[in-house]
């Protein structure tokens, strides 16, 4: 039937009466969800200056010269943010997918693999991120090691990666086990080893299921990379702190904040997006309101 | 003459569920035979038997007199001559058409990728898909990523063919361009061994039926003997069942 009524409305250019009502329901959503946003804006704007104490809050935490002042050297500490985010991730990929290779071997030989891998991703997991930053970052310098390998921002961005791996490679390995039994039965059948089969028709099924869930550790690895300026670093968060000691001022907290969401906001909704194309794609199709 | 595909008193369970009893089966080179019965019967468990898919608990499994059932034997070398179709297509969703069939010609036959491709391309104009080479799985009908996968199996130029169910996920429109498939592969010197639903159909191609009871032949001879005059009793039941739906 459905299908019919999509033939019919692929012929004819004139809307059929069930169209028209939908096209109105559309519109009248449209209009409620404009409505509301405006009430919403309206009160934020004239309600909150109105508060007893905006005026102080404003100063200490909106000051527009303040901010003038502390960008450019917040967005240079920010500068260090991106490149341990740029250097740790390619990094958490790779060791995750081994990981998540090593849990998944089926060879009884490999037993003891499969147990270090899944002992690893418990305890990276087991343990806030912060405390492994400390533990490693503080700890491995502290044996005494000669430069460049007694840095904080090395060892604390190695803390990041190795607790990061622990959670990729538990996505990586629900990608894997997501794949049906029947496409390595088929693999199998046509000849291929379980190497061939895994590297030509497992994980490149897996990994395309789980590219939004990646996305969304980035997004978190993103932030927490800010925790490596609790050892020392001056990357933005440091920087922010400093500043508002020397001002007296919280604003630059603010700023970082912006600075932050200008990169976290976009990934977010890309990995937004990804999530409801891989729900199409895959056929999960679409109950009507 | 030694049988293409031999099956000698092969036992079969998974965990206490015993699937296959003491079963022996012989097919000729060449040969379509048809395996009926009930559904648990053990029909799919033999085909992935002879894939070695599944291993076998007691008895041996014989191809040209060779034990591939044996402890300890590289399962890929056997793969390569028996091909399987499975009643859900399995096709890899990631890949077009013609890299479905031309991954183990690559991987496995070590065919160049030209050479591949060609091969795909002739099998795909022989059976009518010349014009769905580049599309994925999901943009065809059930019955052509049926076709496709026939053809991903024999593209390796299997010396034997299983097919399991390989109607049963379609339409009923659908169900006679797969048989088609199949009706042109008899007489090309391939061996078919096919489980099946379609009692029509298994009459019409098969050179012998064999029907399964609680995994052992209950009986086997030509669609005449057990379609026209079945001996065994359990057979007669079945095919009264299977004829009143
Ligand atoms: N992997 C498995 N694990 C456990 N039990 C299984 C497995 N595969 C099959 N079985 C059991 O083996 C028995 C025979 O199954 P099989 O699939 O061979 O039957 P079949 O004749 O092909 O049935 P159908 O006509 O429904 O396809 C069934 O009882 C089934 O539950
Ligand atoms: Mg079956």
């Amino acid at each position: 039937m459905a299908l019919e009524l999509h033939r019919r409305a692929g012929h004819q250019p004139r809307l059929t009466s069930r169209q028209e009502h939908e096209r109105r329901q559309r519109r009248r959503s449209s209009f409620i969800a404009a409505t509301s946003t405006f009430v919403v804006l309206v009160a934020v704007v004239v309600f909150i200056p109105r508060m007893p104490r905006w005026d102080r809050v404003k100063k200490s935490f909106f000051d527009v010269d303040q901010m003038r002042d502390s960008f450019p050297r917040l967005i240079d500490a920010f500068w260090l943010d991106v490149k341990i985010f740029a250097w740790t991730t390619p990094a958490i990929f790779i060791a995750a997918l081994l990981i998540a290779l090593a849990r998944n071997s089926r060879s009884p030989a490999l037993f003891p693999v499969r147990m270090l891998a899944a002992a690893y991703t418990d305890v990276m997991r087991g343990v806030p991120v912060i405390l492994w930053i400390y533990l490693v970052g503080f700890g491995v310098p502290g044996l005494g090691l000669e430069r460049p390998f007694n840095s904080p921002l090395l060892w604390g961005s190695v803390a990041l990666g190795m607790t990061y791996s622990g959670y990729v490679a538990e996505v990586f390995r629900a990608g894997i086990d997501s794949v049906h039994e029947s496409q390595r039965a088929a693999a199998r059948s046509l000849g291929l080893s379980s190497t061939q089969t895994m590297r030509h028709v497992v994980l490149p099924q897996a990994i395309r299921r789980v590219v939004p869930p990646l996305l969304n550790d980035m997004v978190s690895l993103q932030k927490d990379v800010a925790l490596v300026s609790l050892i020392g670093p001056i990357e933005i968060l440091r920087q922010a702190g400093i500043d508002k000691a020397k001002f007296a001022n919280f604003t630059p907290y603010v700023v970082a904040a912006l600075i932050f969401l200008s990169v976290t906001i976009p990934l977010t909704r890309l990995t937004d997006y990804l999530w409801h194309r891989e729900r199409r794609r895959t056929g999960g199709t679409q109950v009507a309101a | 003459m030694t049988p293409k595909v031999s099956l000698r008193g092969v036992t079969k369970s998974f965990g206490a569920n015993t699937v296959l009893r003491d079963l022996s089966l012989d097919v000729a080179a060449g040969e379509v035979v048809s395996l009926i019965g009930a559904s648990g019967s053990g029909k799919t468990t033999i085909l992935r038997c002879i894939n070695l898919l599944e291993q076998i608990d007691d008895g041996a499994v014989l191809l040209d007199g060779d034990e591939i059932s044996a402890i300890g034997r590289d399962p890929n070398p056997v793969r390569r001559r028996v091909g399987i179709v499975f009643q859900s297509f399995n096709l890899f969703p990631h890949m077009s058409v013609t890299r479905n069939i031309t991954l183990a010609l690559t991987k496995v036959l070590g065919l160049d990728g030209e050479a591949a491709a060609q091969r795909a391309t002739e099998l795909l104009a022989r059976f009518g898909l010349a014009e769905k080479a580049d599309v994925y799985p999901d943009q065809l009908s059930g019955g052509q990523q049926q076709r496709v996968a026939i053809i991903r199996a024999l593209a390796m130029q299997p010396e034997v063919l299983l097919l399991d169910e390989i109607t049963s996920a379609l339409d009923p429109e659908l169900v006679g361009e797969v048989l088609d498939v199949v009706r042109e592969l008899k007489g090309s010197g391939i061996t078919l061994l096919i489980a099946t639903h379609e009692m029509a159909f298994a009459r019409e191609i098969s050179d012998r039926v064999c029907f399964l009871h609680a995994g052992s032949v209950a009986e086997i001879g030509t669609p005449s003997e057990v379609f026209g005059a079945p001996r065994d009793e359990r057979t007669q039941q079945f095919l009264r069942r299977v004829r009143s739906n």
